[in-house]
């Protein structure tokens, strides 16, 4: 408030006519975000519910069908499927992907704290989706993959690790966290350096291992940054597309059709915009819930540092 | 208003990844340090034996790839992979080679890529530092009620508006050209104007004041005292949206349909499409992937410690 008032007095000994306000300016300066906003994040939001309850296929006017995509949807197997499918991929995804990226971030603290190390985990990271793909795909190939070939060099049978539906999604989700557990590892990195070092030197004098100081320093103090890392990668991970879009087409069968990938099907595939549209609703719904329940139950907002 | 530094989401900001603080002192390598080192190498190579295997197979000759899979070093080593990936060998070349026989046109998805990702770059931190610095400096009405509805747009998941978005850009006959791929992302996203507005709340009122005495104008601030003083957050910001549109498939694969507006990342999915699906060539695909991953990790070698640190709560993305 002071500053206001100092300012306030600095223009008027200017002798600008009138009192301090910026609109015009102010509304120059946010001109190009504002379109920005409206057209490409409001507009289609709204326009994605209103879609949602018609009839579309990109040639003709929408035409309103009420709730018709939304009683399909709900008879859909292959839509529960999908949901199904889709659940069960977060699930491993985020569970493997935030113990492992936790152990790492701590270690990053612990062991050393050198930039390469950082660089290296964070590597992946760097490189599209598609890439990451790529490279598993050959690398997990049924016969020629080196995975395989070592495998089977120590007499374990060889896995269809991509061609097999129980298989299938535990790679997919191995495959994604091989791209992202370092960018995560990274965020609980910079949770983890706002413990204060102190606290760890009184437990080190109290005598308590590391483990024990993990469970009773690190994990409690870093949990509103843990939760919210967790409410990030969540809402991310429920959107897989490119991974399933480049190594199995959602095979073998529906086994990994997730629902971005469905979604994608019906409106690129078979033109059914007004269902895939409700289908994105229902996805958006999900996420809302997913999300609000995360913040409550983690309990995001209080911190135990304060 | 006094600055509010105070922490809103998390801390957004130049964050503290702290230096003071000395590394955990030297100690006797012990069995819990050594089995902890021992995870770190083990996720260390994880990390990186994709990248390696990627060369390794580019630069093997495909039909050697049978006999030596368990090989760790390239078989019969070749450059037909790249060969291959830069349309340098005849189809029926190609073809012997257990390749697709068409030659795809790298420099074209390369600068497509290039231009995509600097439109969205270029346009994005611009104008969403313009609507920081309003947000963060200017007075004016409903400003802060403005800016809450600018937050609630980081609520929506970018996956809900690609459908509607695809039909706008459809109707503004934008479909398959790089600009349709660029305009949605191009003007902001409601995370670049606030992590923006969070380092220009930062910056001292003081220096402003003075420039504001001797006359300058607010645009004039903006430009020259502003920008250049924050030139660390925004390179930062510049930095991870150009990797996240160079990386960016859903939205491209939608939007492109030829090599007109095609991107590296679609242009790879439709090389491995176009490969045999018996035999496939895998030393031309992993030349290519190789290829298309190249440019970020350049990039990466040249700023890999400001990426690192800038990876902090400012990363929430």
């Amino acid at each position: 408030m002071v500053t206001t008032t100092s300012i306030r007095s600095a223009k008027s000994g200017r002798a600008r006519n009138g009192p301090r306000d910026d609109t015009r300016l102010a509304l120059l300066f946010i001109l190009p975000a504002l379109i920005g906003f409206g057209v490409f994040l409001v507009w289609p939001t709204l326009r994605g519910i209103y879609l949602s309850f018609t009839k579309f296929n990109l040639l003709t006017p929408p035409q309103f069908n009420g709730l018709d995509n939304y009683v399909r949807m709900v008879q859909d197997p292959v839509f529960w499927n999908a949901l199904k499918v889709t659940l069960y991929y977060v699930i491993l995804n985020i569970g493997l992907q935030t113990v492992l990226a936790l152990v790492i971030a701590v270690m990053m603290q612990r062991l050393t704290q050198r930039t390469w190390l950082r660089g290296i985990v964070l590597t992946p990271f760097l490189v599209s989706n598609v890439v990451a793909a790529m490279v598993f795909l050959w690398i997990l190939d049924y016969q020629l993959g080196i995975g395989n070939t070592i495998l089977a060099a120590v007499g374990v049978d060889r896995i269809p690790f991509l061609s097999s539906s129980s298989w299938v999604i535990p790679t997919i989700a191995f495959i994604n966290v091989w791209r992202h557990v370092g960018y995560t590892a990274l965020l609980i990195f910079a949770g983890l350096q706002t413990i204060p070092e102190t606290v760890y030197e009184a437990g080190r004098i109290d005598g308590a291992s590391e483990v024990r100081m993990f469970r009773s320093i690190t994990v409690p103090l870093l949990r509103p940054i843990l939760s919210l890392v967790l409410i990030i990668t969540v809402v991310g991970s429920f959107q897989v597309f490119d991974t399933v879009a480049i190594a199995t087409r959602g095979g073998p069968v529906d086994s990994s059709r997730v629902l971005q990938f469905y979604i994608y099907d019906v409106a690129f595939g078979r033109f059914q915009f007004g269902y895939a549209s409700a289908m994105s609703v229902a996805l958006l719904a999900v996420l809302v819930v997913v999300t609000f329940l995360q913040y409550r139950l983690t309990r995001a907002e209080t911190s135990d540092l304060a | 208003m006094a600055t509010d530094t105070t922490p809103t989401v998390a801390t957004v900001g130049p964050v503290a990844v702290r230096r003071d603080t000395p590394p955990a002192e030297p100690r006797r390598l012990n069995f819990g340090r050594a089995l902890a080192w021992s995870f770190m190498i083990l996720v260390i190579l994880v990390s990186l034996f994709p990248f390696y295997w990627m060369l390794r197979t580019a630069l093997s000759s495909n039909n050697a790839l049978y006999a030596g899979s368990g090989s760790l070093l390239p078989v019969q080593t070749s450059a037909g992979g790249f060969e291959r990936v830069f349309g340098l060998q005849t189809g029926q070349e190609a073809i012997d080679a257990g390749g697709a026989g068409q030659a795809i046109n790298f420099w074209r998805y390369l600068f497509n890529s290039v231009v995509v990702s600097t439109l969205i770059t270029a346009g994005q931190v611009f104008f969403s530092a313009m609507a920081a610095y309003a947000f963060a400096r200017l007075q004016w009405k409903h400003r802060e009620k403005v800016f809450a509805f600018f937050l609630a747009g980081l609520m929506i998941p970018a996956i809900f508006t690609l459908l509607p978005n695809f039909v706008l850009i459809k109707q503004l006959g934008l479909v398959d050209t790089l600009l349709g791929i660029a305009l949605p992302t191009m003007f902001m996203t409601p995370f670049a104007v606030f992590f923006l507005r969070q380092f220009f709340l930062g910056i001292s009122r003081e220096v402003e004041e003075a420039a504001l005495m001797d006359g300058a104008s607010k645009v004039r601030v903006f430009f020259r005292l502003i920008i250049p003083m924050s030139l660390a957050p925004i390179t930062t910001l510049a930095i991870l949206t150009y990797i996240a549109s160079w990386n960016e498939y859903f939205w491209a694969l939608m939007v492109s349909y030829t090599d007109k507006s095609r991107v590296l990342t679609v242009a790879l999915g439709v090389f491995k499409s176009q490969t045999p699906q018996t035999g496939p060539d895998w030393s031309g695909l992993m030349a290519a992937t190789l290829v298309a991953a190249l440019p970020m990790l350049v990039l990466f070698m040249l700023f890999a410690k400001r990426i690192v640190n800038s990876i902090g709560f400012s990363g929430i993305k």
